[in-house]
C-alpha cells in the first residue's frame, strides 16, 4: 500500500489540476458542474493524501521517494522525483483540507460573479501546483511548481480584471515574487554546479544527503541565502512583503487560500525542506545563512504587526497579521525549530483560513464592505460567523489551552529563548506576540462589539454553504490544539521523527506562563483601548503622527517608489533614449548604407545587366515576328502548302531514282 | 477494248486533283469536306484497281481497305459536320478564310 501510493504521488496534485482544464473546457453556463468537479477534485486528492500520511504514522523518521529520469542530456540525465515523509504528508494532508473549506465557501461567496467556473478552475490549480511543491523530490520540480503557484496567484489575484487595483495587485505580486525567485533560480543552478544533483533524497547521493552536502562546502552559506530571497519573496519576508497585503484585491476565498494553504506557506517550507543546506557546518545551531533568516524573521514580524495596528481594511489586518506570523516563522527554522516553525505553518493554515473566510462572510454580509470602522455590533446580527471568528482570533493571539496556535507559538518563543546568539529575537517576538493580541481584539471589538455603523445596518449572516466550513475549521483549530501541547507533543515529534511520550510536567514552565501573561496583557490593552471607540481610531487620536505613518505602512511603498522604481523609471526612460536616438539612429545609418549599396546595384544592373539581356531579347523577337507572319491560320495555306511539298518530294524522288 | 490499269489510275489522279483544287479553292467548309472525300475516293480507287489487275486468285485485300476507308470516311463525315455546324454556330460563318484562331 504504502509502496503504491509513493508511485502515485504525483495523482495527488494531477487530481486538482484535471479538474482545473475540465473547468475551463466547460461554457460558463455550468456552474453547478464546475464547483462539483474542483471539489470531487479535492476530496479525491485529500483521500489520497490521507493515503499517503498514514503509513507516515507508523515508522518514525519515515522517508519514501520515488525518482524518474526526465531526460537525458549527453552523459547527464535530469531526475525528478516525489517524497514522502512527516513534513510532506502534514503540508499535503492541511493544504487540501483547507483549500476544501475554501472550495466550499467559494461555492457561497463567488455566487453571484459571473465568471464562477474560471474562479474554480483557477482555485484547484492552486492548490494543484502547491501540492506540486509540497511532494517534490527535486529542487527543480519544486521549482516548476513554485513558479505555478505564482502564476496561479497571478491569475487570482487579479482575478476581477476589470478593476484597475486588482490588476496592479496582480502585477505587483507576481513580479515582486520574481525578484526572489531569481535569488532562488542562481542558488539552484549553483547547486548543481556543485553537487551535480538536484534532488533531495536519492538513496545517499542526493542534495540533502551526504554526498550532496560534502560537496557544497563553504557555498553552502551562500546557496542557502539565494534559496532564501525566494522563500522571502514568496513568504511575504521583509522587504520582499509589500505585495502580500496587495494581494487583498483578489476575491476573499483566494486571500484565505494564498494566507494559509498554499502560497505563502511555500516559503518557509522551501526553507524546512533544504534546512539541511541552511544548517550545514552548523556550530551550536548557528550559521550565518541561519542568522540572516532569523534577523529578516524578527524585523518582518515586528514591522507587519506594527502596520496591522493602524489599518482599516480588514483583510488588510489579516494580511499583516499572515506576515508577521511568517516572520515569526521563520524566526523560528532559523533558531533551530524546525518542528515548531512547521507547527506553526499547520496551525496558522487553519486558523488563518478561517479568519479570512470570517471576513469573507463579514464582508458579504455587510454588502462588500471592507473598512472595519464602517462596521461594528455584528455579534448579534452573524452569530455563527462570530463565534468561529472568535475561535480563530484567540488561535491567532495565542489564547492557551484549547487554541492551536498559543502551543505552537510558545513553543516558537522557547526555541528563541534557547538561541546562543542572541537573546534579543526572543523579546522582540514576546512583544509580537502583545501586539498581535492587541490588533486582533482591536479588529473584533470594531467589527462585532460597540454600535452598529453605517455598513452594519442592513448586514445579515451568511448562507450554511458559507458557515458550514467556518464551523469545520473552528473545529480543526481547536482540535489541532491536542496533538501541539507541550504535554504530548505528538505533532512536534513526529515531525521530527521521534516517539511522542506524554510528560505534564513540561506544562509547567516560566516561559510558557510569561507568553500567556502576555496575550492577556494584549489582549486587555485592546480591550482598554478600543472599547467604545468610534470612526476615529484611539491611535489616531493619541498619536497622529505616528498612525498615519503606520497607516501609511511605513511609508514602505512610497520609499520603494522613491528608491528602487525610481532607479527603475530611470533606466527605463535612459534605455528609451538611447532606443529612440543612439539605436535608432544607428539602425537608420545603417539602413541608409544599405539603401545607398542597393541603388547602386540598382543603376548597375538596369543600365548594365538589363540592357545586355534587352538586346539579345530583342533580336529573338525580331526573328519570332518575322516567321510569326506565315503563321495566318488559313487552314488553306496550309494544306495548299503540304500539297506544294508534297509534290516536291515527289519530283524529288522522280528525280532521284 | 477493256479498260487498263493506266485508265484507272489516271482517273484516279484526276478525281485526286479535282478534290484537291476543291480543298484547296472552296471557300465553304462543306465544299472543302466535299473536296476531301474526293480524294479519299480516289484513294479508294486505286486500291482497288492495283487488287483488280494484280495476278488472280488474290486475297481480296483492296475491296476490304475501301470498304474500311469508305466506313471510316462517313464516321470523319459526321464528325466534319458536327464541326462545322458548331463552328457555324459560334462564328455565323462557315466561310474557312474567317476561321483563322484556335481561340474561341
Amino acid at each position: 500500500m504504502s509502496n503504491w501510493i509513493v508511485a502515485h504521488l504525483w495523482l495527488i496534485p494531477a487530481l486538482p489540476l484535471a479538474a482545473s482544464l475540465l473547468i475551463l473546457s466547460l461554457t460558463n453556463a455550468r456552474r453547478p458542474l464546475a464547483a462539483g468537479l474542483a471539489i470531487a477534485g479535492q476530496v479525491l486528492a485529500l483521500i489520497l493524501s490521507l493515503g499517503a500520511f498514514w503509513p507516515t504514522l507508523s515508522t518514525p523518521g519515515y522517508r519514501l521517494f520515488h525518482n524518474f529520469t526526465w531526460f537525458t542530456f549527453g552523459e547527464q540525465t535530469l531526475r525528478l522525483g516525489f517524497v514522502i515523509d512527516p513534513l510532506a504528508a502534514v503540508m499535503l494532508v492541511m493544504i487540501t483540507f483547507v483549500s476544501l473549506c475554501i472550495f466550499v465557501f467559494s461555492v457561497g461567496y463567488m455566487a453571484a460573479d459571473k465568471n464562477f467556473g474560471r474562479f474554480f478552475a483557477y482555485l484547484s490549480f492552486f492548490s494543484a501546483a502547491m501540492l506540486g511543491v509540497v511532494i517534490a523530490n527535486s529542487l527543480l520540480l519544486l521549482f516548476i511548481c513554485w513558479e505555478l503557484v505564482g502564476l496561479a496567484s497571478y491569475l487570482l489575484i487579479g482575478f476581477w480584471i476589470h478593476k484597475p487595483s486588482a490588476a496592479a495587485a496582480a502585477k505587483k505580486a507576481f513580479i515582486t515574487t520574481r525578484i526572489g525567485d531569481i535569488g532562488f533560480f542562481l542558488g539552484m543552478l549553483w547547486l548543481y554546479g556543485r553537487s551535480g544533483t538536484l534532488l533531495f533524497y536519492d538513496g545517499g547521493n542526493g542534495a540533502l544527503e551526504n554526498a550532496g552536502l560534502l560537496s557544497l562546502g563553504a557555498v553552502a552559506t551562500a546557496i542557502a541565502l539565494l534559496i532564501f530571497c525566494g522563500a522571502a519573496g514568496k513568504s511575504g519576508q521583509f522587504p520582499l512583503h509589500v505585495w502580500l497585503p496587495d494581494a487583498m484585491e483578489g476575491p476573499t476565498p483566494v486571500s484565505a487560500l494564498i494566507h494559509a494553504a498554499t502560497m505563502v506557506a511555500a516559503g518557509v517550507f522551501l526553507v524546512a525542506r533544504v534546512y539541511p543546506i541552511f544548517s550545514l557546518g552548523a556550530i551550536g545551531g548557528v550559521t550565518t545563512s541561519l542568522t540572516v533568516v532569523v534577523w529578516i524573521g524578527v524585523i518582518t514580524a515586528l514591522i507587519s504587526a506594527l502596520i496591522a495596528l493602524a489599518q482599516a481594511d480588514i483583510k488588510r489586518i489579516l494580511a499583516y497579521s499572515t506576515v508577521s506570523q511568517l516572520g515569526l516563522m521563520m524566526v523560528s527554522l532559523g533558531v533551530g525549530g524546525v518542528a515548531a516553525g512547521i507547527m506553526h505553518l499547520l496551525a496558522h493554515g487553519f486558523f488563518k483560513a478561517l479568519l479570512f473566510l470570517g471576513s469573507g462572510s463579514v464582508i458579504h454580509g455587510c454588502h462588500e464592505e471592507q473598512d472595519i470602522r464602517r462596521m461594528g455590533g455584528l455579534r448579534g446580527v452573524m452569530p455563527v460567523t462570530f463565534l468561529t471568528y472568535a475561535v480563530g482570533m484567540m488561535a491567532l493571539s495565542g489564547v492557551p489551552l484549547f487554541f492551536a496556535g498559543a502551543w505552537t507559538k510558545e513553543e516558537i518563543l522557547h526555541a528563541t529563548s534557547l538561541w546562543s546568539v542572541s537573546r534579543v529575537p526572543h523579546y522582540l517576538m514576546l512583544a509580537g506576540v502583545v501586539l498581535t493580541a492587541l490588533y486582533m481584539t482591536r479588529q473584533m471589538i470594531y467589527v462585532f462589539f460597540g454600535r452598529r455603523r453605517a455598513a452594519a445596518e442592513h448586514a445579515h449572516e451568511s448562507p450554511a454553504v458559507m458557515t458550514w466550513p467556518l464551523v469545520v475549521l473552528a473545529l480543526c483549530a481547536i482540535a489541532l490544539s491536542v496533538v501541539l501541547t507541550p504535554a504530548w507533543p505528538w505533532l512536534h515529534d513526529f515531525l521530527l521523527g521521534e516517539k511522542a511520550a506524554v510528560d505534564l510536567g513540561s506544562l509547567i514552565q516560566p516561559g510558557l506562563y510569561v507568553a500567556f501573561v502576555l496575550v492577556a496583557l494584549g489582549i486587555g490593552l485592546g480591550v482598554f483601548f478600543y472599547r467604545g471607540a468610534g470612526e476615529v481610531d484611539p491611535l489616531e487620536r493619541a498619536a497622529p503622527p505616528l498612525f498615519r505613518f503606520l497607516a501609511n505602512r511605513m511609508w514602505l511603498d512610497e520609499l520603494y517608489d522613491w528608491t528602487i522604481l525610481a532607479v527603475a523609471r530611470f533606466a527605463a526612460r535612459l534605455a528609451d533614449f538611447l532606443d529612440r536616438y543612439f539605436w535608432d539612429g544607428l539602425v537608420r545609418l545603417i539602413g541608409g548604407l544599405g539603401q545607398l549599396v542597393g541603388s547602386l546595384t540598382k543603376g548597375f544592373d538596369e543600365r548594365g545587366i538589363n540592357a545586355g539581356v534587352n538586346d539579345a531579347t530583342g533580336v529573338v523577337r525580331g526573328l519570332g515576328r518575322l516567321v510569326s507572319v506565315r503563321h495566318s491560320g488559313q487552314v488553306q495555306t496550309y494544306l495548299g502548302v503540304i500539297a506544294v511539298g508534297l509534290l516536291a518530294l515527289l519530283l524529288f524522288y522522280a528525280w532521284l531514282t | 477494248m477493256s479498260p487498263t490499269l493506266a485508265t484507272f489510275l489516271i482517273v484516279s489522279a484526276a478525281l485526286f486533283c479535282v478534290g484537291l483544287l476543291a480543298a484547296l479553292s472552296r471557300r465553304h467548309a462543306i465544299f472543302i469536306l466535299i473536296g476531301i472525300e474526293m480524294m479519299l475516293a480516289a484513294a479508294g480507287l486505286n486500291f482497288i484497281a492495283f487488287w483488280r489487275f494484280a495476278p488472280q486468285p488474290t486475297p481480296p485485300t483492296g475491296v476490304m481497305v475501301t470498304i474500311f476507308a469508305i466506313a471510316i470516311a462517313a464516321a470523319e463525315a459526321a464528325v466534319g459536320l458536327a464541326l462545322v455546324i458548331a463552328v457555324y454556330r459560334h462564328y455565323h460563318t462557315s466561310n474557312v478564310d474567317q476561321m483563322d484562331q484556335l481561340k474561341g
